[in-house]
């Protein structure tokens, strides 16, 4: 089992005839078959795109809504440069295309007010933006992570983070425990999804045995993930836990790269942000190195 | 990008705000003919550099006596006093931190018969992914000291994006500030005038700290702060000139330039690394085994060999480094790409420090084999702990 992706999931994309939309495109097919099912433009409807890897051809559609119906298509992803990202959303959530994955980076944050709020009313589910993706190990792949560092096995790993993501997989296949589904949320202040609801899976997922949440400085995201998890564990959900917070020696007021990374007015700090998941039982490594470590050692008990 | 507050409240009176007649001004000559152009006799001088508690803050080269970054003056003559004390020299705030900010233009400002002050901002909210208005009746003070004692005392109102600022959206903002009279008239207009500009111009941050009531019962805004999102640059050329660059570390202009996240610390090595959660997990792990970070700097996604070239060569102009850790987790990033520009940039610039690199994830092995061919003098690390192990030592072996 694994949570939000699998074998089954068909995915087209938007943004597909652009260089970075092609070559992850192409790195998808390589990746265990994910079934890569077409892309969209809305002035290319009707050609063909080729992978430069193997020859692999996709269908381009005019539209989304089209792409679906002609393909099956249940996801999305999005490499459409900042400036239209936002309306590439829109029309996925018009099209009720149930998982929308926005890789984009630098869409502004005023869009994704506009996005969000259409987002509440809708049938579809948005990770990102400014996300690595969606990876379920030899099954399916969405997004950018690098697919030769992951291995199949029990651990869900939930990430604000694209490239801690990464350390987070990679450890952990290293420690042999390997992953169920990565999800890398993303690092912009106003997102599709948060913490929560991929913890909730998780919970929920029997494949799922123990869970690495890695968060960052700003806001209060971590936070509420913690209170969700210490109410869980009352009604006796719980899985073990190992996590990172990035970002203690973090100035106040200065902006980390991530648009959402920023301590202000006093808030989103690291030690909050440490001290509330080690009250959820969430063992935190101080270490980035050691993610994968510190869960085995939880582990192990 | 942060804008001064001069240029904040021409930005707002343009939308509708009330606003006191003002003249900046950025030499102490020109402080005659700006107090003259105002109607007096209460005139205030304020400082305008990228920091709060300007008011409380101390000019450095004047002495813990003088007066602060924000002045009233009686009359013309005050003005020009006040001017030629204040510009050129170096105003310390609690926000500029112990080395200050130069003063190189001044705001000349009518002054204002204030009954009350209030504080209201706006931002974007992201708990509930939305605009909000955050007001409360005590304003003119620093706003992280009501949200500690008094929390109370806050209230947040959030503005639905498809209906905009509703009647009962003003309602409820002149509950909380308890408005009546001719200034609940004036709210009418200026909260949703507020939002306008907020929205219009893509702003992170508005802040009027103290929204005033003045003795006739009008609304004023007193002081502005703006922000703007720097991620909807590419449809604000107009605000382009707004930037000023006087206020920024020339480091971070250069950063920017090749669209490099960048921001200087205080440490001494150096670091380059592929994302921001791992920049910053970077510094971390530094300061973990017992050093600093000089500076935090992601080189993004899919950096070119240019891009990784000026990264390298803007943190090696940094005097304060004395090591170099660059670490790479290759998604979209090449290790092969990481590798050359590393290489070119020590070609051009030279190389005095001990440098690590640490590489993983797509084409590490060529990523690898070219440092290792390079025949420069390159410390490598298999894996982050590792890395930050072995930098710290180098440094800290130089003594």
């Amino acid at each position: 089992m694994s949570i939000l992706v699998n074998k089954d999931t068909k995915v087209l994309v938007q943004g597909l005839t652009g260089k970075t939309g092609t070559f992850h495109t192409e790195q998808a097919l390589a990746y265990y078959g994910t079934q890569m099912v077409g892309g969209t433009h809305p002035k290319k409807g009707g050609e063909t795109w080729q992978s430069g890897l193997d020859g692999t051809e996709l269908p381009i559609f005019a539209s989304v809504a089209e792409g679906k119906a002609r393909t099956g298509a249940n996801a999305s992803v999005i490499y459409v440069p900042p400036a239209g990202a936002a309306a590439a959303i829109e029309e996925a959530i018009d099209a009720e295309i149930p998982l929308i994955v926005c890789i984009t980076e630098g869409v502004p944050v005023l869009d994704m007010v506009r996005v969000k709020a259409k987002l509440e009313k809708s049938k579809s589910r948005l990770i990102g933006p400014n996300c690595p993706g969606v990876l379920t190990p030899e099954e399916c792949k969405i997004g950018i992570m690098p697919g030769s560092i992951f291995s199949k096995g029990s651990v869900g790993i939930v990430s604000r983070s694209g490239t801690l993501t990464y350390e987070a997989v990679f450890q952990t296949t290293n420690v042999g425990l390997g992953q169920t589904t990565a999800v890398g949320i993303g690092g912009d202040p106003v997102k599709g999804t948060e913490f929560i609801d991929m913890l909730e899976m998780f919970l929920a997922d029997e494949a799922t045995k123990s869970i690495i949440m890695i968060g960052e400085i700003g806001g209060s995201a971590e936070e509420d993930a913690a209170q969700f998890l210490i109410d869980e564990a009352k009604k006796g959900r719980k899985k073990p836990m190992a996590g990172f917070i990035a970002g203690v020696t973090a100035p106040p007021g200065r902006t980390m790269g991530h648009a959402g990374a920023v301590i202000s007015g006093g808030k989103g700090g690291a030690a909050d942000k440490i001290a509330a998941m080690e009250a959820a039982g969430i063992k935190v490594s101080p270490s980035p190195a050691r993610i994968g470590a510190t869960l085995a050692e939880v582990l192990k008990g | 990008m942060n804008i001064h507050e001069h240029q904040a409240k021409a930005l707002l009176k343009d939308y509708g705000a009330p606003v006191a007649a003002g003249v900046a001004i950025f030499s102490a000559d020109e402080a005659e003919a700006a107090a003259r152009s105002l109607p007096g006799p209460l005139y205030v001088v304020k400082s305008q550099i990228h920091a709060g508690g300007r008011g409380k803050g101390k000019f450095k080269e004047l002495g813990p006596d003088a007066k602060g970054g924000v002045r009233l003056a009686r009359s013309v003559e005050d003005v020009v006093a006040a001017a030629r004390e204040m510009l050129g020299n170096t105003l310390v705030t609690k926000q500029t931190g112990p080395a200050g900010k130069q003063v190189n233009r001044l705001y000349i400002e009518d002054g204002a018969d204030i009954a009350r002050e209030l504080y209201c901002s706006l931002l974007v909210d992201r708990g509930t992914g939305r605009v909000s208005f955050v007001v409360s009746t005590e304003g003119g003070m620093d706003i992280e000291a009501v949200a500690e004692h008094t929390p109370e005392k806050i209230i947040t109102v959030a503005i639905d994006p498809t209906a905009g600022v509703t009647a009962a959206d003003i309602a409820a903002i002149n509950a909380a500030l308890k408005l009546e009279g001719a200034a609940a008239e004036d709210a009418k207009s200026l909260f949703p005038a507020l939002y306008k500009a907020f929205t219009d111009k893509d702003m992170s941050l508005l802040e009027v700290n103290p929204l005033i009531v003045l003795t006739d019962g009008h609304l004023r805004v007193l002081d502005a702060k703006v922000s703007f999102d720097n991620n909807a640059g590419f449809r604000h050329e107009e605000l382009k000139p707004l930037r000023d660059m006087s206020e920024e570390d020339d480091k971070e202009i250069e950063a920017s330039k090749y669209d490099l996240a960048y921001v200087a610390l205080e440490g001494n090595i150096g670091c380059m690394v592929n994302g921001a959660g791992l920049a910053m997990a970077t510094m971390d792990i530094i300061k973990l085994y017992g050093a600093e970070p000089a500076n935090f700097l992601d080189v993004g996604g899919g950096a070119s060999k240019e891009k990784v070239t000026a990264a390298f060569k803007i943190i090696t102009a940094d005097p304060n480094v004395k090591g170099i850790l660059v670490n790479i987790f290759g998604g979209i990033m090449r290790c092969d790409v990481i590798a050359e520009g590393v290489i070119a940039a020590v070609k051009e610039v030279g190389l005095t420090v001990p440098l690590v690199v640490r590489l993983e994830g797509t084409r590490v092995k060529e990523g690898k084999a070219i440092l290792d061919q390079s025949g420069l003098n390159v410390i490598s690390a298999d894996d982050l702990d590792d890395a930050a192990q072995k930098i710290v030592k180098a440094v800290g072996s130089q003594g």
